[in-house]
């Protein structure tokens, strides 16, 4: 009996709802945009000392992107703001074109995830949660948003969470992926518990620089392998929430992990399930095999996609991980997003095409997609 | 699986234990000796196998009274003869390699390899080993390389999992330079000097964790040995991974390749995908701890990675990775057919030859 | 029959609209086409990325970048590869060939040439929605 028979896809409950997008970044023309929810404290701060990351650049991240703005090249308005900035080219060019019913708002920039100043992190996770409702969220109810958190203080992150749960237009948390703790280190459960408690999944969205260097035999000098590193560094993150107790002691918590491939989700598994009987000792606190929590509270977003030798081991990969774990996204506007017409070049019958596109991204988020 | 019947097996992977300070110390010169014992110098056993821990050693292999693997004959008859092995490398994991002083991580070092050979090679004919260096230093480990080298016994160089910096970056070049010279490959072994965080995460609370991770540095380290041009700067090199695992290679073969494809220009020097490279010119020891449960996902697995003459079988003894006396107990035929030896003897030259 | 009996020459832009190293994208029998500029020469392949259907003529033309050495970066052919404007692959804009995989995969590349509007007026040339004037020069696509 093949795995992806006992592995069914989760029905659509809302058939109107065909295609859900779970990474789309929205971006400001400037810092301009968010001073209408700046303090003028934060407005003056911003504008003398600006933003204090751990690098070395001012505006700039350590590693050259592929692009400028690492944006797909043809999704620059033509007034030459940014990409992602302008709501009605992304309309055309990608939810009207592309036939997206539902797109989960990522903001990474202005980014504040990671801002050194806690304070002045905050106001900006605050200004960036309230821009997305009134610039994108209202204008457009195909949107959904993301409350970004700042993750150092937790004490704050949960009340930034208590204050959106009570506007519309949320479905889920964000927040730093390289924290400077390991995300399931204990000083950051309140955040999940908050979370948990108003019904919001994480959408953990590789993000961040905590100042360790981003492999652990130092910094690279490419590109090419930094932009790998960051996605493995998502393996690292799923196995701190795992080996910590995160879901152990939150077991409704959803995690969903953006933006690092999927094709090292089951492998994880093996490898946490291989070494358990050794190290049961260290962690008495799980009361479950490594692989189960995997296979229970997390889910991955299909960007960027992964692109076997051979096709057809991309099923393969969908069989070992569960079908219902997956969902689409496309990216946009970043210069390695995914197009939902050619991403997968594999057959899928309808059930696992509609999972993949719709119907696992509504069982993580069932209502706040509405 | 019983392939232990077939004699001869080429042990890919064995730990000595280096008892203490005070085993080594006949091996440094008078000066050292004298700082090692005015300062206290001792306790160099490296963090990621903790000797009590579970995973150093098997139960039935911890003899009352000292470190598991440390002397010749609890290897003899724990696993040597047992097991029936014909060669097995000597991997000695000690704290050398990890010191910030450059000139002492050199003296430990050389002193680990001259106690490896007196100690160990030479009262052992199956026995061959890897010269262990320390990359605080490329000077001197380019000179510790060329201590050892004309000693056929020692097969390999041997180098901690994670320094100070990646092992591609070109500062590195010499050690490969004289590797390639001498027909030694470049061995990685699981374990930090700690100079960073295990993952760009920070750090984590348990050992189990950084086990787990460390299939991560593993990749990095290829990355950083691919991208820099190392494999196109050193044609007859090889690299061994010990101990990374392999379940990790799919991943790793199609986002290197796809993001080769978008970004090779800035590497131009690259000019096959990393899954061409990696199948070519890299060797991975099995104890795996990463295979699939279920056999039709192995098989699928196995499928994907596409090579079966890349791995090397090895006990990793004293490390507690199987139970009973077969060691290749649990693992797939597939992985076996060459790994026990032709892949070991197609890897390392020196292993063909006699002493 | 012959295959040039069935090639047939499309006007797609007039010579002096594209910009040197520009592009414009183009359609001939309803089929999309990015047709670029490098210093007087002009070339035409298909605007589908075959990787995941980027719009090639958005694309950036670059030199061909080749190392005999590592740290070595041996640029030549200025702007004749094209950098799909999506995941970056590249195109040799002479051939359609990728550079990583040119045996499988590539973007389909059309003949072009250069004529007087002069010689337009005798055919049998299509210019189909496109208006000819004698005193231009035009390029023109040539496909079945």
């Amino acid at each position: 009996m093949s795995s992806s028979t006992l592995q069914a896809p989760v029905r659509s409950e809302d058939a109107g709802i065909k295609l859900v997008d779970c990474d789309i970044h929205p971006t400001v023309r400037s810092m301009k945009d968010l001073h209408p929810y700046l303090s003028s404290r934060w407005r003056e701060h911003l504008d003398s000392f600006g933003q204090r990351f751990r690098q070395a650049f001012v505006s700039s991240t350590a590693f050259p992107k592929a692009t400028p703005a690492l944006a797909r090249r043809d999704a620059w308005p033509e007034d030459g703001s940014p990409p992602g900035s302008d709501l009605a080219l992304m309309q055309r060019q990608h939810l009207d074109a592309n036939g997206i019913d539902r797109g989960m708002l990522f903001p990474l920039f202005p980014r504040a995830l990671d801002e050194r100043n806690i304070d002045c992190a905050h106001a900006v996770c605050r200004a960036i949660n309230d821009w997305q409702v009134a610039e994108w969220i209202e204008p457009e109810p195909r949107l959904k948003g993301t409350i970004t958190v700042m993750a150092e203080d937790a004490e704050g992150a949960v009340a930034e969470i208590e204050r959106c749960a009570k506007m519309k237009g949320f479905a889920q948390v964000a927040l730093v992926t390289r924290p400077i703790e390991p995300l399931g280190r204990k000083r950051y459960w309140p955040i999940y518990e908050a979370a948990a408690h108003h019904g919001f999944p994480l959408g953990l969205h590789n993000s961040g620089n905590n100042g360790h260097a981003v492999t652990g035999g130092g910094a690279p000098s490419f590109y090419f392998e930094e932009h790998q590193a960051v996605s493995m560094s998502l393996h690292a993150m799923v196995t701190s929430f795992i080996i910590e107790g995160v879901p152990e002691r939150l077991p409704d918590l959803k995690i969903v992990v953006v933006e690092g491939g999927f094709a090292w989700a089951a492998p994880l598994g093996w490898r946490m399930d291989g070494l358990f009987d050794r190290f049961r000792g260290e962690v008495p606190h799980l009361k479950m095999k490594p692989s189960e929590y995997l296979r229970r509270n997390f889910w991955w977003t299909t960007q960027p996609m992964e692109e076997p030798e051979k096709p057809e081991h991309l099923r393969q990969l969908l069989d070992w991980m569960g079908w219902d774990r997956i969902v689409f996204a496309s990216d946009y506007p970043h210069w390695d997003s995914d197009d939902p017409r050619h991403a997968f070049k594999i057959r899928m019958s309808e059930a696992e095409r509609q999972g993949i596109f719709a119907g696992n991204a509504q069982a993580i988020y069932g209502d706040l997609l509405a | 699986m019983g392939h232990i019947a077939t004699t001869g097996m080429i042990d890919c992977d064995i730990h000595p234990a280096v008892p203490g300070m005070k085993a080594l110390l006949p091996y440094f010169d008078a000066h050292w000796q004298e700082v090692i014992d005015a300062r206290g110098v001792d306790g160099l056993d490296l963090a990621y196998y903790p000797p009590n821990a579970p995973i150093s050693a098997r139960p039935d292999w911890r003899v009352p009274g000292r470190k598991p693997g440390s002397t010749l004959a609890d290897m003899q008859v724990q696993a040597l003869d047992p097991f029936g092995i014909s060669r097995g490398i000597l991997n000695c994991l000690y704290g050398g390699p990890a010191m910030y002083s450059a000139d002492l991580s050199a003296a430990i070092c050389r002193a680990t390899n001259a106690w490896v050979a007196a100690e160990w090679l030479d009262k052992d004919d199956r026995l061959r080993a890897s010269i262990v260096i320390s990359t605080q230093n490329i000077e001197l480990a380019v000179d510790e390389i060329e201590r050892w080298a004309p000693d056929r016994r020692f097969v390999q160089i041997l180098v901690l999992g994670a320094h100070e910096a990646l092992l591609g970056q070109r500062h590195h070049w010499p050690i490969y330079k004289a590797a390639e010279k001498h027909g030694l490959p470049i061995a990685i072994h699981a374990g930090s000097a700690m100079r960073h965080a295990p993952t760009a995460n920070g750090w984590p609370s348990t050992l189990y964790e950084e086990h787990c991770s460390f299939t991560l540095t593993f990749q990095s380290q290829l990355l950083s040995l691919i991208a820099e041009g190392v494999f196109t700067k050193f044609p007859a090199l090889r690299v061994v991974m010990l101990e990374s695992g392999i379940a990790w290679l799919p991943s790793f073969f199609w986002r290197g390749t796809k993001m080769w494809r978008g970004m090779r220009k800035e590497i131009p020097w690259v000019d096959a995908s990393p899954a061409e490279i990696v199948r070519e010119r890299v060797r991975f020891s099995l104890q795996t701890w990463d295979l699939p449960q279920d056999p039709t996902y192995l098989d699928q697995l196995l499928e994907q990675i596409d090579a079966d003459d890349i791995f090397l079988f090895s006990t990793d003894y004293p490390h507690w990775r199987f139970e009973g006396g077969d060691p290749t107990r649990g693992l797939p035929k597939a992985l076996l057919s060459k790994a026990l030896r032709d892949t070991p003897l197609a890897t390392y030259p020196r292993l063909k030859e006699t002493t | 029959m012959s295959a040039t009996a069935t090639l047939t020459r499309h006007v797609v832009a007039k010579v002096g609209e594209i910009p040197d190293k520009g592009s414009k994208l183009v359609k001939v029998k309803g089929r999309p086409i990015a047709l670029f500029h490098v210093g007087g020469e002009y070339f035409a392949i298909s605007n589908v990325c075959p990787h995941e259907g980027g719009s090639l003529c958005h694309g950036k033309l670059i030199g061909l970048i080749r190392s005999s050495e590592p740290g070595v970066y041996e640029r030549t052919r200025p702007f004749e590869m094209l950098q799909c404007p999506w995941h970056g692959w590249e195109f040799d804009i002479r051939t359609g060939k990728s550079y990583c995989d040119p045996d499988s995969i590539k973007a389909r590349s059309y003949a072009v040439t250069v004529k007087d509007g002069a010689e337009l007026a005798e055919g049998p040339f299509v210019a189909e929605t496109f208006p000819v004037s004698v005193e231009d020069q035009y390029i023109l696509v040539e496909m079945k």
